[in-house]
């Protein structure tokens, strides 16, 4: 195998695994949109969280000889909480007496909230995070494909393909579609519209709590905003996929890692050096920007006359 | 049996119910008949708590509606079929059903339910796997019928079922009615379509601006002079 082939094949993995975090961040978004039409956007932060927490309980759990990652329960177990506290605390009582817009002013609050709370407790610096995989790196000949990599593809995969046959097979996934698309006729079929959202606002934060132990696997390091770009970006992905789909999150998650692990490594050759990696980041918005006047609906998207 | 007295409903200031009583007994077929705005589906409405009651009373065998949580109405044995259908466009035509008994405690009976449903829509058999959406009027209306008895409700509000249907579509969804009501289901049914309500109904009530001005047997309003003239266009 030439060498440049070999880099082409690691870039393809390494964008791929960047967009497994993607995709599991964008749907969460996806599927809070889906049901109560809000844009979550401290669903970013659920992440860093997530990423604290691990940074917390990782030392113990090594201590009592367990594998680091065995922190992601006690991750998932508070993200759920923050998530499910937000919805209720916050978000339940602004959608019952607000619109869709105080909402989304409630949702950029509950962003600052959670980035400055984390910053007045833990500080604004960054704080190194134990390795929580330790698997051995798979050679195809020169092509080497680190263990985390292989692992958060193939966890990413299993995550996304069971929450679609949850959504498409069990009684709780069906009512959380029917009330995603009409409440009316849920309640009348006895469906209780308030608990189907707190399992939506449950199940995306713990797919945050999964995606941070998949982050911090890759980028070991934790800070009060980390979320937020990693968030933006997932969000970008969801609206690329079709906001309000679970397979188009997936989808958009990975095309949005492809897409920024391709450009970081090709776009300083391709264009003589004129645009250098550093516009990645610049590269994926203007994707949104693209998507947004192009398909607004995204790939996977029904055509419906709604906005943020 | 149903039983509603002196109810009254606002929107804000718009007082859309101006204290009605009704009742349907069990076994019976009910129309209530109105123009565009008379309170009809807003009846309908707060009897299954979607919107809620200003004053007075609706009692359903024994049970305060106005006390029950609008998602525990359907496990009290009462269906509401809503105006414009509200079938799962994205659902596929079993999975809405398998929707309406979605309140069931035993899901051993879904299967069941699905093939009476068949039974009464043999149309929806065909379609079972395709998406609601894609439905006609017609077909998206025997959906919601299908779905509205696969909670086993021994009472079913009907909210306009012949709206935008052809008039031999509007045939077959009365003589389903009929039919329902020969199996001893109690159903009270909101129509625009006066004259096929009143000509399958046992009693009827004509609602006029948030009041109840008449009442009775359905066959003596249908003949009678002034019903005929407001609403039957004769």
């Amino acid at each position: 195998m030439n060498s440049q082939l070999v880099m082409f094949i690691s870039q393809i993995f390494n964008g791929l695994k960047i967009g497994s975090v993607y995709s599991l961040v964008a749907l969460g978004y996806t599927m809070v949109y889906g049901i109560i039409r809000l844009i979550n956007f401290a669903h970013g932060d659920f992440i860093m969280v997530g990423a604290y927490v691990l940074m917390l309980t990782a030392p113990a759990i090594i201590a009592m000889g367990m594998p680091a990652w065995v922190a992601v329960i006690p991750a998932i177990l508070i993200c759920v909480a923050v998530g499910v506290i937000v919805e209720k605390a916050a978000y339940k009582p602004v959608r019952e007496r607000g619109n869709s817009m105080t909402a989304l002013i409630t949702a950029i609050a509950m962003s600052l909230l959670l980035e400055n709370g984390a910053q007045a407790v833990f500080g604004a610096d960054y704080k190194t995070i134990p390795t929580v995989f330790s698997i051995p790196s798979v050679n195809f000949g020169a092509l080497h494909i680190s263990g985390d990599t292989i692992l958060t593809i193939v966890l990413g995969l299993v995550i996304m393909v069971g929450l679609q046959l949850y959504v498409s097979y069990t009684k709780r996934g069906k009512a959380m579609r029917a009330v995603s698309e009409d409440k009316e006729a849920s309640i009348l079929m006895g469906v209780n519209i308030n608990s189907t959202i707190t399992l939506t606002f449950a199940i995306g934060s713990g797919l945050a709590a999964v995606a941070s132990l998949m982050y911090v696997a890759a980028y070991p390091q934790v800070s009060p905003t980390m979320g937020a770009m990693l968030g933006l970006k997932a969000f970008v992905a969801a609206v690329l996929g079709g906001i309000g789909s679970i397979p188009g999150a997936m989808i958009g998650g990975l095309t949005i890692g492809l897409i920024e692990s391709l450009t970081k490594a090709y776009i300083g050759t391709i264009t003589a050096g004129i645009i250098t990696s550093a516009f990645s980041d610049a590269i994926v918005f203007g994707i949104l920007i693209v998507v947004l006047l192009v398909k607004p609906s995204g790939i996977m998207g029904k055509n419906e006359g709604e906005k943020v | 049996m149903l039983d509603i007295k002196d109810l009254k409903v606002s929107y804000g200031a718009v007082e859309a119910l101006k204290g009605i009583s009704l009742h349907v007994d069990d076994g019976e077929i009910v129309s209530l008949i109105g123009a565009n705005g008379a309170g009809k589906t807003t009846t309908l409405h707060t009897i299954t708590g979607l919107v809620p009651a200003q004053s007075g009373s609706i009692t359903f065998n024994g049970h305060d509606l106005l006390a029950t949580k609008s998602g525990k109405i359907v496990t009290l044995g009462m269906a509401h079929i809503p105006e414009g259908r509200h079938v799962f466009t994205r659902m596929t035509v079993q999975e809405n059903l398998e929707m309406g008994a979605f309140s069931l405690k035993d899901q051993s009976g879904v299967g069941k339910g699905l093939e009476r449903a068949f039974e009464y829509f043999p149309r929806l058999k065909e379609r079972r796997n395709q998406l609601a959406g894609t439905l006609s009027g017609g077909e998206q209306q025997m959906v919601a019928m299908g779905r509205a008895l696969m909670s086993n409700p021994t009472t079913i509000l009907m909210d306009e079922p012949s709206m935008g249907l052809s008039p031999l579509l509007v045939k077959d969804i009365f003589s389903i009615i009929t039919m329902l009501h020969a199996k001893g289901i109690t159903i009270l049914l909101v129509e625009q379509n006066a004259k096929m309500a009143l000509s399958i109904a046992d009693r009827a009530y004509v609602l006029e601006t948030g009041r109840i001005t008449m009442e009775g047997d359905a066959n003596d309003l249908l003949h009678d002079e002034k019903v005929r003239r407001a609403y039957l266009g004769a």
